[in-house]
């Protein structure tokens, strides 16, 4: 199967309109020697076959449609309204490009409109743009942009010990080839109030998550003034799920908000495609990487919508541009703008506090059993750290056997943290399931 | 025809999806940390459902029609791609979840590195970069690190011809390096006396399009990569037009050591609208240590009674994590899928076609539209979009007015380097009759452009909007939307 529809006959008549006798007389450019290798690849299969293959390969994994899954730590399982997916097999949505010619492409441009006004509202912020490849890209992206803002004449980057450490260590990628100190986050024992401390002139940019990676969630209002004291951005690293239920981080005077938004209706499909959202203040928008969409009128008078502040983008600028970023995460987009409209106003906010509620619950039952001892002290949003009584590999291991996978051995991360699980609950769990697991727990704990 | 924003559908108490009540206990909510008001829209299902639909017959998509644009590889997305990717054990696994209860994933990612190593010529490749842009900046800090690997500090330059891509020196730029740009030669060639004289020891590497984005191969190709290699240098090839050489030539062969493919290009990934792309990196043995973490490895070869199991490993000097988790996994099915389809053959008759199918439309416009560097061309070429007797129309104005014989416009001033550009790829996946309708909008639209110019200038005219006013979007910037309702809590 190759998807072309030409006949022999249409081959013939196109070659000889070239001028030329055989397809092969189309690559004389290419250097003879190495023209047409033998590629070693297994021999091609008819959708019918493929079928097969796909599902065997398919059920050789464990998903979480028939395991209960309290495995969180950056990607989660949310309900997905069944109208999300529909909209996205539109394929006049999936089989466009980049809205590069608006009179065409205004189904996507009002539809980045759409999820930029929503991102907007949910982190308090002024502008969004159309977003990038991932939350912990987007927390780099944010370093970028601190470090133009003040002419890169700063060259400290504070991060919280909790943040996701994929986050920090794509932080640590992107910036390898930049003159950057990067620190703040070696030791766990960082609190809020000792990232205050560590703020200085040259702290460029300081990030911070909420809820953080362990689950906690704290009002950052006095960092955020430490921060604007020192003349450094602060930008918190925000799950957009539970800003359905916490107060926005604009209130904590954030000047930049970022976030994974894959919770907003998109599958965890092993960790990708996901969404990268990137939130800031008027005043940086001008600083801000990615694409944006702005409202215009056409020649007959109809509001419409473009892509925007353009000449920050790498095809004009080149070099100079505020980011070498190009695609963005579209289809993504449209799954998070369908995901909240159809939740709204009222059905995000319940989903937010159905997840806190059980999570709640859990932490309260499994903090009951011998052994167990709940670690979070303060509040807590929908994940919380339990201390168990053998090594978190164990257990999970063993839990596979109740039709349940664990949550995340954060012994691998932090020392401090050798036999803690981390464990997620969302709206998704009902009660027996909670109950199931802390029996489970009791079991495999002994 | 327009469609109103969801706000404007919103009524206050309107419900969309219901939820169920809670079966656990009530915790208290935490103090001082929980927001007064959610300033979302309150539709119900249905008017999630026609807005949406609404707005998607307000796009232009492959399965509408002809979508020429060059430098994206327009080509049909397979259905089946998309069926494969939604299977319940590809979308609903954790991406954290014991890698032995994912080996279905995990096989499939490693074949997918083996294959796309292969196709490129390379010794491995890593799954993990989001989208070409990505896989540039991705194989130029893999330069870097190797580089630095071997204590050689002063190279801080990259060679970029004038032809590349605009993400070429902006991912450049980002990794710490400046950016030194070679000229082309009057054949679309890259300039080698310009080349040779920029070579020496301050020079980390080249950044080679090949098919260029002139939609030519570079004639000079193997001595580009020599020359480079002479002074020390690593020869990055950008991959976006991979489509050409599809079984017909290995980058790798080439002398080429880095490479991004674009799954969401050549390998029939949709667009999206703007993404998800995905953009791995193929790589030379020497530069395998450097490749991010983690990549797919065989933990325990297969027996007669077990196949392999495989792991995640960390390549032993690697750059580090680029993204979240392992890369765009979902893209990475579809692609898995495309190319077990097409096998080798397929593969090749898939460069064969796009490359016939460009070649087609280019005999058939150069008597009508200047073509500056007309020989054979790859996957695409690049046409003027303007002539000396009728100096008021541009290619904006062809462009806009393709939109009203059905068309999705070819891209348009890009690249730089050609005045005016009108850039087209046809891929593979288009029949003749497809090109010839084309073909003919093409001619009816040189003679308008003499007996009625305005009706190019106005352009376009059939199409549900008409042109937009960028300069307003830019001058009001009018960046997200804030009823008036929503300040109620």
């Amino acid at each position: 199967m190759n998807y072309i529809p030409h006949t022999d006959r249409e081959r013939q008549e196109m070659l000889a309109a070239i001028g030329l006798a055989g397809i092969e007389d189309l690559y004389t450019a290419i250097p003879e020697e190495v023209r047409f290798p033998e590629l070693d690849l297994p021999e091609p299969l008819t959708e019918m076959e493929v079928l097969d293959e796909l599902q065997a390969l398919s059920e050789a994994n464990l998903d979480t449609r028939h395991f209960s899954c309290f495995l969180g730590a950056g990607a989660y399982n949310h309900f997905i309204p069944a109208v999300v997916d529909h909209i996205l097999r539109r394929s006049e949505f999936y089989t466009a490009y980049t809205p590069y010619q608006p009179e065409v492409s205004q189904g996507t441009l009002q539809t980045i409109f759409e999820f930029q006004s929503m991102m907007c509202q949910l982190t308090g912020m002024d502008v969004s743009n159309a977003s990038h490849y991932d939350g912990a890209t987007a927390l780099a992206e944010a370093v970028i942009l601190a470090l133009n803002h003040h002419r890169r004449k700063r060259s400290k980057v504070l991060l919280s010990p909790a943040i996701h450490p994929h986050f920090r260590e794509v932080v640590r990628t992107y910036m390898q080839g930049m003159d950057l100190t990067i620190h703040g986050d070696e030791s766990l024992k960082t609190s809020v109030k000792d990232l205050i401390e560590k703020i200085d002139e040259d702290t460029t940019l300081v990030a911070v998550q909420y809820p953080d990676f362990l689950g906690r969630i704290e009002d950052l209002t006095a960092l955020g003034q430490a921060a604007q004291d020192a003349g450094a951005l602060f930008c918190v690293v925000a799950n957009p799920f539970a800003l359905g239920m916490l107060k926005p981080p604009a209130e904590f005077g954030a000047d930049i908000v970022v976030g994974e938004g894959q919770p907003l209706g998109i599958p965890t499909s092993f960790g990708g495609p996901y969404l990268g959202v990137f939130t800031t203040r008027q005043k940086y928008v001008r600083k801000m990487a990615g694409r944006l969409v702005g409202e215009t009128t056409d020649t007959r008078g109809q509001t419409g919508y473009v892509l925007t502040l353009t000449p920050r983008e790498q095809h004009i600028r080149r070099e100079k541009a505020s980011s070498n970023i190009c695609t963005n995460q579209g289809l993504m987009v449209l799954a998070s703008t369908v995901y909240l409209a159809a939740m709204g106003k009222s059905g995000l906010r319940k989903a937010a506090e159905l997840s806190y509620h059980k999570a709640h619950y859990a932490a309260q039952q499994i903090n009951a059993l011998d052994g167990y001892e709940l670690w979070n002290k303060g509040p807590f949003f929908h994940e919380f750290v339990v201390r168990c009584p053998r090594p978190v590999e164990e257990i999970n291991e063993l839990l596979l056997d109740f039709a349940i996978i664990g949550g995340y051995d954060l012994g691998q991360d932090y020392e401090d943290l050798q036999d803690h699980m981390l464990l997620a609950v969302t709206e998704l769990m009902a009660k027996e399931n909670i109950d199931h697991l802390v029996e489970a727990l009791r079991e495999v704990g002994s | 025809m327009t469609e109103v924003l969801i706000y404007d559908l919103s009524a206050p108490g309107r419900e969309g999806v219901k939820l169920p009540n809670t079966d656990v206990p009530e915790a208290p909510l935490p103090e001082g940390l929980v927001r007064t008001m959610l300033p979302l829209p309150e539709v119900s299902e249905i008017d999630v459902v026609r807005h949406f639909v609404r707005l998607s017959q307000l796009n232009y998509g492959i399965d509408i029609g002809f979508y020429p644009l060059g430098s994206c590889t327009m080509k049909y997305n397979p259905k089946i791609n998309e069926d494969a990717a939604r299977m319940t054990g590809f979308a609903f696994t954790h991406p954290l979840q014991d890698p032995e209860a994912a080996q279905g994933n995990l096989a499939m990612m490693y074949a997918l590195q083996e294959w796309l190593a292969e196709i490129g010529g390379f010794a491995g490749a890593s799954l993990q970069p989001a989208a070409g842009a990505h896989g540039e900046m991705t194989g130029i800090l893999i330069i870097r690190a190797y580089h630095a690997d071997r204590g050689d500090k002063k190279r801080t330059k990259i060679l970029i011809p004038d032809s590349a891509h605009g993400t070429n020196p902006a991912s450049t730029a980002m990794s710490g390096f400046d950016v030194v740009e070679i000229s082309s030669d009057e054949r679309g060639n890259v300039n080698m006396d310009e080349l040779k004289a920029a070579c020496d020891d301050t020079v980390a590497g080249l950044m080679l399009t090949n098919p260029n984005t002139l939609g030519l191969f570079d004639e000079h190709v193997r001595e580009i990569c020599e020359v480079v290699h002479a002074c020390g240098g690593l020869v990055y090839g950008d991959g976006a037009n991979m489509n050409a050489l599809l079984g017909v030539v290995r980058p790798g062969d080439l002398g080429i050591d880095v490479l991004h493919y674009n799954l969401h290009k050549t390998f029939s990934t949709p667009h999206g609208g703007g993404g998800p792309g995905s953009g791995p990196v193929g790589v030379v043995e020497k530069l395998l240590p450097f490749l991010p973490d983690p990549v797919v490895g065989i933990l325990e070869e297969a027996t007669p009674e077990l196949p392999p199991l495989y792991g995640f490993i960390k390549p032993e000097k690697s750059i580090g994590r680029v993204k979240s988790f392992f890369g765009h996994f979902g893209v990475i099915v579809r692609a898995y899928t495309y190319i077990r389809m097409l096998g080798a053959a397929g593969l090749r008759a898939a460069a064969d076609h796009a490359v016939l199918n460009a070649n087609y439309i280019r005999v058939n416009l150069e008597k009508l539209y200047p073509i500056p560097f007309n020989r054979i061309c790859m996957h695409e070429f690049v046409a003027e979009g303007h002539w000396d007797d009728v100096p008021e129309i541009h290619a904006l104005d062809i462009a806009k007015r393709l939109m009203d014989y059905g068309f999705h416009p070819p891209t348009n001033y890009f690249p730089l380097i050609v005045h005016e550009a009108l850039m087209i790829e046809p891929t593979e996946t288009e029949s003749k009759q497809s090109l010839d309708a084309f073909i003919d909008a093409m001619q009816k639209i040189a003679g308008e452009a003499r007996e009625e110019p305005q009706l190019l200038k106005t352009a376009p005219h059939k199409t549900p909007f008409g042109r937009l006013d960028e300069v307003q979007a830019a001058k009001q910037l009018i960046l997200c939307c804030r009823p008036e309702w929503m300040d109620q809590p």
